[in-house]
């Protein structure tokens, strides 16, 4: 994607670059219910916390790549960490892929302020589009988590029912079992 | 998944970020599909002369149980306060202290908190308090306590279906609360009104109907065995002898079902046919004691107990030393942590002695039976067979430790001797993710269904992250394993969170790399995939 954000907008999205994230992580880890909460925000380490971690470590990421000369496969994989993992947790389709469109409400919170003053409506809605953009990548991420889930069950079938017929005394069977499991 | 046909602003107007108003005692279940089991079969419910057969499944509004179910819970809790000690221990002891909150892969993949351990204790817990102690039946909410209703049921069945016995939050207990004993018993009360799933009913008839859960009659697994030996001969060009139900061998060898039924267990199956060959092994296989695994131990001590009893009972019809077990899971916290208090002291059996070194498993004076890494580690330590970690060097090797060999029988050791001696490329997946506390593969006792998966992603995740890291540091494309459940639910889970990666069995590597006599060049490993750098420097 092009360079859209003008010098002044840009800099002063990256002045509140922290803020935003921050807000934005919270606002993501919301969504999960309160008792877990302090887990999700405090642990720190990657692998004790994966969840906590990915969404932390990539909202920043993603960000960056949000106001700078993003290179689309970045974006995917980053947007991809996230959505894979709510895609299989206790999210609707639209739960698991709002945190994308909230980044409006929180970027629009924190530079109201000041950005009337440094750039036009047009340029916000244009910073705004480029958001529609990432939910549009996060639907395709969500679409694929979703389908490899299914197809992953569905070689699992596949597998059981070779299985059973195997067991069921056509032993001749094995060798797909085996080989194709 | 929802089926709204909201608009959009309505849909985002009902997005709640918080709990609903109702505290977690009030709370009921909603059975969303693919984080729940299906149902006990029957017709394998009856076979097992188990409570209540009927049809039924968990998002129907009526469970069909029978009328005075709740007496039955509640004598049956009574029961086995009393029988059992520490189950009373555990119910009393907890501080709350919340050490094992976030130490539970379900709870850290979903982040559901009546997945920390503590929680699904409570579950539990609130009912005992209600009903077994002065305090709960005085002050009842303000003590802890709740009343035992159909909802509790189903949360019941919800959340200790939720729970893989992994052990690793009893790790992390300073009082050695041990969460899985209190799954097994929940369990075990459900099962008293004829609430089970099919994955744990259905191979438990099978072990007693064929001795494995797969149900494969005798001939089908001499058709299986006498496969594998024939594949092993076109890969290695050895015949080699694999012994069935032999009378007076000196050692009986239990191995999962999944080994000579499944993909990739059966690569470690060949190489235990080559190893033992190799070594001249004076072993037998058993058609009746042909699985290693314990589905019982999912389901009922009664169970655990009948189908552990048939592998003393094959070892004494056949006459032979000692045991010999391969690379299972479960089976060696049955055999490590029940097993004498359940079949033993198995006297009519001799002190494991390796026939080829001379080594005394002193550690398995109790038990008589071996772990299969142990009996391989000591064979590499004394010199005793010939390893060429060249025919390895297309695996980037990680290994992940099993639950229940590490955290049950402390087998720590012994896979990575085995692995190093076996292989030039092995890495660690760090520390918090290994050993004691090595994180399930999600799937284990008896959650590993396809109906399911969506809630094995969920407490497979914290396993997948590390093994992740490993490939995206190391480039690793091989993540070992000793356990049939790991090694069958373990490529899912690979290929939804990492993709590129294989997974096997510890046994699997020795077979390749095992230099055995009389062998033809090797052109491919046990999978038969071409041999590469064969000339490479160890690293």
């Amino acid at each position: 994607m092009a360079l859209f954000v003008t010098a002044m907008l840009r800099e002063l999205l990256v002045k509140k670059k922290s803020a935003i994230v921050d807000k934005w992580v919270q606002r993501i880890l919301g969504s999960y219910p309160s008792e877990s909460l302090k887990f999700l925000i405090s642990q720190k380490d990657r692998f004790a916390n994966p969840v906590g971690y990915t969404i932390s470590s990539s909202a920043g990421a993603i960000f960056d790549e949000l106001i700078g000369d993003s290179d689309s496969r970045v974006t995917e994989t980053l947007l991809k960490d996230v959505v894979r993992i709510r895609a299989v947790q206790e999210f609707s389709p639209s739960q698991a892929i709002r945190f994308v469109f909230d980044l409006k409400e929180v970027i629009r919170n924190e530079i109201e302020k000041e950005a009337g003053e440094i750039c036009s409506s047009d340029e916000l809605a244009e910073l705004e589009s480029r958001i529609d953009n990432l939910a549009l990548i996060a639907f395709d991420s969500y679409m694929d988590s979703r389908e490899k889930l299914f197809r992953i069950r569905l070689d699992e079938v596949k597998a059981r029912s070779r299985q059973s017929t195997a067991e069921n005394g056509d032993i001749r069977n094995d060798e797909h079992v085996k080989r194709d499991g | 998944m929802s089926g709204s046909k909201l608009k959009p602003e309505e849909l985002a107007s009902k997005i709640k970020y918080n709990l609903p108003p109702k505290g977690w005692m009030d709370q009921s279940v909603d059975f969303k599909e693919g984080t729940f089991n299906y149902s006990g079969n029957p017709k394998n419910i009856e076979y097992l002369e188990l409570p209540n057969p009927r049809k039924w499944q968990p998002t129907d509004p009526d469970w069909k149980l029978p009328e005075n179910w709740k007496e039955i819970l509640l004598e049956g809790l009574r029961d086995r306060l009393h029988r059992f000690r520490s189950l009373q221990i555990f119910m009393d002891i907890c501080v709350r202290c919340g050490a094992c909150a976030d130490k539970c892969h379900f709870f850290i993949g979903s982040g559901d908190p009546k997945n920390m351990p503590v929680m699904r204790a409570e579950l539990l817990r609130s009912v005992y308090r209600n009903d077994f102690t002065l305090a709960g039946k005085i002050f009842g909410k303000f003590a802890g306590a709740r009343e035992l209703t159909l909802d509790v049921v189903k949360e019941w069945f919800y959340y200790f279906y939720q729970c893989t016995q992994c052990r690793r939050c009893s790790v992390f207990c300073p009082y050695g609360i041990d969460t899985a004993e209190i799954t097994l018993l929940v369990r075990e009360l459900l099962n008293l009104i004829g609430i089970n799933i099919d994955w744990v009913v259905t191979p438990v008839a099978n072990s007693f109907r064929t001795g494995n859960h797969l149900g494969i009659q005798p001939h089908g697994f001499k058709d299986s065995i006498d496969f594998a030996v024939d594949e092993l001969e076109s890969i290695t060009g050895v015949k080699v002898e694999a012994p069935i139900n032999k009378k007076g061998a000196e050692i009986l060898f239990i191995a999962p079902s999944a080994d000579y039924f499944g993909t990739p267990h059966y690569y470690t199956l060949l190489g235990y046919l080559a190893l033992f060959h190799e070594i001249g092994l004076d072993y037998t296989w058993s058609t009746y004691a042909s699985e290693g695994g314990n589905f019982g131990s999912f389901i009922s001590h009664d169970l655990m107990k009948s189908l552990n009893a048939k592998m003393y009972a094959e070892s004494s019809r056949l006459g032979v030393k000692w045991i010999l077990g391969g690379e299972c899971g479960h089976m060696w916290r049955v055999v490590h942590q029940y097993m004498n208090t359940l079949n033993g002291p198995a006297d009519f059996l001799e002190e494991p002695v390796s026939p080829i070194t001379g080594t005394k498993f002193r550690n398995a004076r109790s038990t008589k039976m071996v772990h299969i890494c142990e009996f391989t580690a000591d064979l590499i330590k004394n010199g005793k067979i010939k390893l060429d970690k060249n025919r390895n060097n297309n695996r980037r090797v990680t290994f992940h430790d099993s639950c229940n060999p590490a955290r049950a029988l402390g087998l720590i050791e012994e896979p990575r001797y085995i692995i190093r001696n076996s292989c030039n490329h092995f890495f660690e997946m760090p520390e918090n993710t290994i050993k004691e506390q090595t994180f399930c593969c999600g799937s284990g006792a008896g959650l590993g269904t396809d109906e399911n998966l969506e809630m094995r992603m969920r407490g497979g995740l914290p396993r997948a992250n590390a093994v992740r890291f490993v490939k995206e540091k190391h480039d690793v494309n091989f993540l070992g394993c000793i356990c049939a459940i790991d090694k069958a639910t373990l490529p899912p889970l690979m290929e939804y969170w990492v993709g590129g990666v294989e997974v096997g069995g510890v046994h699997e590597l020795v077979g390749n790399a095992l230099v055995m006599t009389g062998e033809k060049q090797r052109d491919t490993d046990l999978r038969g995939e071409p041999l590469e750098g064969q000339c490479e420097k160890a690293e």
